[in-house]
C-alpha cells in the first residue's frame, strides 16, 4: 500500500529538472556571460543585473527560512527582517575592518568612528578583522538572540498574532537601538564605503560573480534543507503544532522545543542571506530593520504561497522583481501597489500563486477527462 | 474486527492486575488519587474540594449535569490546569501538578477532548503515527525512519477503529464518527495506562456507540478508563462504577442502579 512505503522521493522528477536547471543557470551559464562575453556582446549580462539577481535570491532564502516557520510551524514572526540585518551587521564588522586606511579620514578606524572622535575600537567588534569570526557571528548572532528570545516567548505560551506582534516590537526596538551612535554601528548611517573582502576588490567582476554564485548555491541549500525537514517525521509535527497544538501536547510532544528548533534555524538562515546581501548591494544600515521590512516578507511569501516549497521563492522573486521596476517607473506609487497586491492576494488567492496554478492544473484535468 | 477484540479480551484475563509499566506504581490498587482539588476561575469555583480515585484497570464513568467540573477535572489530571489546593497523583508516586502536559502525557495519561481533535492535515496513518509510543524528542524525531513492527502496529490499531480502507486520506475528510474513532486510535497508540474520555460517543450512530461500548469494555482491565458522558444509555451499558459530580464535587458514587434511584442525583441531574 502507498502509505506504507517508506522512502518517499525527496522531489518530484520535474523538481529535481528544475534544480538542476536552476543550478546550471545560476552556477555557470550567468557567470559565464557576465564574466566572459564582452560588454555590448548580445548576450552579456551587466554588473546591474548579476547584482540585481544576487540581492533577489538572498531575499528568497529569507523567504524560505519565513516559509518553514509560517508557512509549516504557523508560526508569524515579523521580525525576520531583524535576523537578515544582524546576519548582515555581523559580516559588515568585517567589510569595515577590510576598508584599511583607505577611508576619507585615512585611519586605523571606520570613518563613523574617526568622526564620533573614538580612538580605539569598542569591546564588541573584538576580533572583527577575522574573516573566520566573522563568519561564526553571522551564525551566532541571529542565532542566540532568537533562541533567547525564543525560549521565553514560547515558554509563556505567547501564540498567534501577539507573538507577531511582539517579534514587530523587537525588530523596531533593535532598529532604534542602531540608530544610536553609540551604540558603535555607524549610527542612521550604518556601514557602507565598502572595499574588499579577504584583499579582493568587491567591484572586481570575478569577485561579483562569487558573491552571485555563492547566493544561488545557498539559496538552492536551503530550499534541499527545508525540503528535507519537512519530509520527515519533524516536518509533520511541526505541520501539527500548525494545526493543533494542544493535541500534540496530549501525545506526549513538547512542542517548544520543536518550535524552538525550527524558529533559531529560521534565524540563522535569515542571517546567512543577510551576509551575502551586504556585500553585494554595498551598504547597511538601521532602515533594515524597520518594522515594515519585516511585514513585506511575509508578503512575498503570501504572494508566493505559504506551506508550498517553491511559493516562497517565486513570491519573493515576483515582489521584488515588481518592486525594482516600479521604484524607477512609479516610485510614489510602489508601497499602494504592495498594498493592493497583498489584499488581493488575501482575498482571492489564499494559497497565493502557486496555488493558483494548482487549481488551474486540477481544472484542465477536469476539462480532459 | 471481532478478532481482534476477541484478542483484546485475552490479553486483558492475563494481565489483569499486573504491575504497571514506566513508573507508576499502582501496587496498591489506585491509578488516580484526586484529594481536595479546588480551582476556581474569577471566583467561579469550578471544582469544590474534589476528591476521587480510580483503580487500577477500572472503567469509571463521570456524569453530572453541565458546569458540574468534569472538563476541568480532565484539565487539573492532565495538566492544562494547576489546581489552587490540593493534591493529584497518579499511582504512588508521580505527583500530577508539578508535571506539564507532555510530561504527563509520556507518563502514560491518554486523553481525548470533548470535540474530536485530530491532525485535519495528516492522513488517517500519519495521526497515528504522531500519537504513537516512542522517544518524542527533536532530533530523532529528525532522522526517524518507519520501522516494519511499527507499520504493523498501525495497522492493528486501523483494524480495532475501522479505519484500514481510509489509511491515506486526510482525517480532516473523515465524518465525525471517525474522527471521534481516530482520536481513539491515537491514544492506544500511545499505550496509556489510563485513558480520559471526554463524551467519546457524541454524534456517533446507535452501531458505531454499540462498538465503541464494546471496545472500551475491551480495553478495561488492562488499562484503566475514566469516561465523561451524557449518553446514560452507554454509561449504563459500560459501567461498573459511575460517578456524580455536582458543582465541583462528588454528589454520588456507586453501581449505576445505586446512583439511578439516589433523590439527590435525580433532583440535580437525571429529573424525575
Amino acid at each position: 500500500m502507498q502509505y506504507q512505503s517508506n522512502i518517499e522521493p525527496l522531489f518530484s522528477k520535474l523538481g529535481w529538472l528544475g534544480l538542476i536547471t536552476f543550478a546550471v543557470l545560476t552556477l555557470i551559464v550567468v557567470p559565464w556571460m557576465y564574466l566572459f562575453i564582452p560588454d555590448g556582446g548580445a548576450f552579456h549580462i551587466s554588473s546591474y543585473t548579476v547584482t540585481l539577481i544576487g540581492k533577489i535570491m538572498c531575499y528568497c532564502i529569507v523567504a524560505v527560512a519565513m516559509n518553514l516557520i509560517w508557512g509549516y510551524a504557523g508560526i508569524l514572526s515579523l521580525g525576520q527582517g531583524l535576523f537578515f540585518a544582524l546576519g548582515g551587521y555581523s559580516f559588515g564588522m568585517y567589510l569595515m575592518r577590510q576598508i584599511g586606511q583607505d577611508g576619507q579620514y585615512q585611519s586605523d578606524l571606520p570613518d563613523f568612528m574617526v568622526f564620533l572622535d573614538w580612538k580605539e575600537y569598542p569591546l564588541h567588534w573584538l576580533g572583527t578583522d577575522s574573516f573566520l569570526w566573522a563568519i561564526v557571528l553571522v551564525v551566532l548572532v541571529p542565532g542566540v538572540l532568537a533562541f533567547v528570545f525564543g525560549y521565553f516567548a514560547f515558554r509563556s505560551r505567547i501564540k498567534g498574532v501577539y507573538f507577531s506582534i511582539i517579534t514587530q516590537a523587537l525588530t523596531y526596538a533593535f532598529m532604534l537601538l542602531f540608530f544610536r551612535n553609540e551604540t558603535g554601528f555607524g549610527g542612521n548611517n550604518g556601514f557602507t564605503d565598502f572595499k574588499r573582502i579577504l584583499g579582493y576588490s568587491l567591484t572586481d567582476p570575478t569577485m561579483r560573480a562569487a558573491l552571485f554564485g555563492l547566493s544561488a548555491f545557498f539559496l538552492l541549500l536551503v530550499l534541499v534543507l527545508s525540503r528535507v525537514l519537512i519530509k520527515s517525521k519533524f516536518g509533520r509535527i511541526l505541520t501539527a503544532i500548525r494545526d493543533s497544538e494542544s493535541r500534540l501536547m496530549f501525545c506526549g510532544y513538547d512542542p517548544i522545543r520543536f518550535k524552538l528548533f525550527i524558529w533559531t534555524l529560521s534565524a540563522i538562515i535569515c542571517g546567512i542571506a543577510g551576509a551575502l546581501y551586504v556585500p553585494q548591494v554595498g551598504i547597511i544600515n538601521p532602515s533594515e530593520m524597520s518594522p515594515a521590512n519585516s511585514i513585506e516578507i511575509a508578503v512575498w511569501v503570501a504572494v508566493g504561497g505559504r506551506g508550498t516549497i517553491l511559493g516562497p521563492v517565486i513570491g519573493a522573486a515576483a515582489v521584488n522583481g515588481a518592486k525594482s521596476f516600479f521604484t524607477q517607473a512609479f516610485p510614489e506609487y510602489w508601497l499602494f501597489f504592495l498594498g493592493l497586491l497583498f489584499i488581493l492576494v488575501t482575498l482571492c488567492l489564499p494559497f497565493g500563486i502557486v496555488g493558483l496554478f494548482s487549481k488551474l492544473k486540477n481544472k484542465f484535468k477536469k476539462i480532459e477527462s | 474486527m471481532q478478532e481482534t477484540l476477541g484478542m483484546k479480551d485475552s490479553i486483558r484475563k492475563n494481565t489483569l492486575g499486573s504491575v504497571a509499566r514506566r513508573g507508576v506504581d499502582t501496587s496498591h490498587g489506585p491509578i488516580l488519587y484526586l484529594d481536595d482539588i479546588s480551582v476556581s476561575f474569577d471566583g467561579f469555583k469550578a471544582l469544590n474540594a474534589l476528591s476521587l480515585t480510580v483503580d487500577a484497570g477500572e472503567l469509571r464513568c463521570i456524569i453530572g449535569p453541565n458546569g458540574a467540573g468534569k472538563t476541568t477535572m480532565m484539565d487539573v489530571i492532565t495538566g492544562k490546569t494547576k489546581p489552587d489546593s490540593g493534591t493529584v497523583f497518579f499511582g504512588q508516586t508521580l505527583d500530577l501538578s508539578r508535571m506539564n502536559e507532555p510530561q504527563i502525557a509520556s507518563a502514560g495519561i491518554g486523553r481525548k477532548f470533548q470535540k474530536p481533535t485530530v491532525f485535519e492535515n495528516h492522513t488517517v496513518f500519519e495521526n497515528l503515527e504522531l500519537a504513537m509510543q516512542y522517544d518524542k524528542r527533536v532530533w530523532v524525531s529528525l532522522f526517524a525512519k518507519r520501522k516494519k513492527s511499527q507499520i504493523k502496529k498501525i495497522t492493528e490499531t486501523m483494524e480495532i477503529i475501522d479505519l484500514v480502507n481510509q489509511a491515506g486520506r486526510l482525517a480532516g475528510l473523515l465524518s465525525h464518527g471517525q474522527k471521534q474513532w481516530l482520536e481513539i486510535g491515537m491514544l492506544l497508540m500511545q499505550e496509556p495506562k489510563l485513558l480520559l474520555l471526554d463524551e467519546p460517543v457524541a454524534g456517533m450512530t446507535d452501531d458505531e456507540t454499540a462498538k465503541t461500548a464494546k471496545l472500551f469494555k475491551s480495553l478495561a482491565g488492562e488499562r484503566s478508563l475514566v469516561v465523561v458522558e451524557h449518553d446514560m444509555e452507554f454509561v449504563a451499558e459500560i459501567a461498573s462504577t459511575v460517578t456524580v459530580l455536582h458543582e465541583g464535587a462528588v454528589l454520588a458514587e456507586g453501581r449505576m442502579e445505586d446512583v439511578q434511584s439516589n433523590d439527590r442525583v435525580i433532583e440535580v441531574y437525571l429529573g424525575r
